[in-house]
């Protein structure tokens, strides 16, 4: 049994919310700058310079990438071994959200009540937290600070079994051409195909921790990402819209076993501001 | 080349912009997104007057992150327009003369753009660092309450923006895409 404090849970929740909002992983920017090189449309180039200069002033400026800091999405990792003390987990999860949007001057946008009164709950909370339990001692913490405006161009459905690989490229395609300009292309596309809908939507959030433009492992989803993204780039939205040969920086296509009736396919949209960071306690 | 362009809008000014061109913009500017926009619309509703003179103004949808000490204002990005297309026609009926957002915009309000000539103009998305350089002053006018979505009035030096929906029904939107478009063999 190892042995860890709430409060450092908190401390590093906060730290992780903080800094991801003012600074984009390298992996992001590299992406960036490879859609540059690879974008006809000069007036998209512009807006990938605006972008990268972006991320250069949010950092040395501190000032947040994007107003929209998100919703507090924390994927936790919980080691069996794991014993933690003085106090509860999700709720030093959330006093993290709390100190890290307060400190880091990050936006709360969380309200209660979403189709009544929709009042503000002022300090970001409550994050929107997933744990799995997994072997050994260790606590890995997963923070995704998502934006409301890719998060909105979202989607999940069920297909039929016959509609096959096929029915999954044309749903992912046609939802891209449909959303546009909205989750502020080049975006990062996260799907999720199989399992029970819950589970489908949550490995296709999952998929946006990868780093980007890492292929699947599997070679069948590999190709299946591949060609997806080509796809998409061949709808000509182009960075913010405004026309354009990079639409999407990368697929990230995850799978899972589901029922013989069933073929769930969820879209997690990422805008470019995609923010997010870990730590292993 | 970005054209500078004085705020308030006006005809004479608003005939010269085409979708697909960069503005530098100087002036003011007020911001307010969905529950601003709910409130105005029900004072319209209510006959009430809005809280600052909506002829020739422009708005941009935007709820910024806080302000650091001894500075302006925090993170200014766009939001996404469609969430305010339930509300826009009626101001653009008002006079409203400019949108600054991100993302679709309904028929409506095209439609709405063309008949009472107002352009709809692009800034980055996610782009809040760089874009709150560019705005000089900030002041919560109204609906304090809202905090983020505060109406808020900006007076800005060298606002970028890309027009996106111009007064003639240009659409740099449907236009960059065909632009770019791979058709299937
Ligand atoms: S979609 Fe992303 S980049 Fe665009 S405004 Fe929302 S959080 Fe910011």
């Amino acid at each position: 049994m190892r042995e860890i404090k709430a409060s450092d849970i908190t401390n590093t929740v906060a730290r992780l919310f903080e800094h991801s909002c003012h600074y984009l992983p390298p992996d992001v920017v590299i992406a960036l700058k490879q859609a540059k090189e690879k974008e006809k449309s000069p007036v998209c180039r512009d807006v990938l310079d605006r972008i990268l200069e972006n991320a250069n002033i949010a950092g040395k400026e501190q000032i947040p990438l994007c107003q929209d800091t998100g919703a507090a999405v924390v994927m936790l990792e919980l080691g069996q071994e794991v014993h933690i003390t003085g106090g509860d987990l999700y709720t030093a999860v959330n006093e993290g959200v709390r100190q890290g949007y307060d400190k880091g001057y990050l936006r709360k946008s969380i309200v209660n009540g979403p189709c009544f009164a929709r009042v503000n709950t002022k300090d970001n909370t409550p994050a929107m937290i997933h744990t799995d339990i997994v072997p050994g001692d260790r606590l890995k913490i997963s923070v995704l600070p998502k934006g409301g405006g890719s998060e909105n161009c979202s989607r999940l459905t069920a297909l039929s079994p016959s509609q096959g690989r096929q029915g999954v490229i044309d749903f992912v395609v046609n939802l891209v051409s449909e959303v546009g300009s909205n989750p502020c292309p080049p975006v990062i596309i996260g799907v999720g195909i199989g399992g029970t809908t819950d589970k489908t939507m949550f490995i296709a959030k999952k998929a946006l921790l990868r780093k980007v433009g890492e292929p699947s492992p599997d070679p069948e989803v590999a190709n299946l990402e591949k060609e997806i993204l080509e796809k998409v780039n061949n709808l000509g939205i182009g960075a913010m819209g405004y026309g354009g040969t990079v639409t999407a920086l990368a697929v990230h296509v995850e799978t899972f076993p589901c029922h013989i009736a069933s073929m769930p396919v969820a879209v997690n949209m990422q805008c470019w501001c995609s923010r997010h960071e870990e730590a292993i306690l | 080349m970005s054209k500078k362009v004085t705020l308030p809008l006006n005809d004479e000014v608003l005939k010269d912009l085409k979708a697909g061109d960069n503005l530098l913009l100087t002036g003011v500017i007020y911001v307010a997104r969905d529950a601003a926009h709910k409130r105005m619309v029900e004072a319209l509703d209510q006959g009430k007057t809005l809280p600052f003179d909506i002829k020739g103004a422009t708005v941009y949808y935007m709820g910024p992150s806080p302000a650091r000490s001894g500075r302006v204002i925090g993170s200014a990005g766009p939001t996404t327009s469609g969430r305010m297309d339930a509300y826009a026609p009626r101001l653009i009926a008002q006079g409203l003369k400019g949108m600054i957002g991100k993302g679709l915009r309904s028929q409506a309000v095209k439609d709405a753009m063309v008949k009472h000539k107002a352009v709809y103009l692009g800034a980055i998305g996610g782009a809040g660092a760089v874009i709150s350089k560019s705005i000089k002053k900030a002041e919560v006018v109204a609906y304090e309450e809202l905090g983020a979505e505060a109406l808020r009035r900006l007076e800005v030096a060298d606002f970028p923006v890309t027009v996106i929906n111009d007064i003639y029904g240009g659409n740099l939107y449907e236009e960059g895409k065909a632009k770019y478009q791979v058709k299937a063999p």
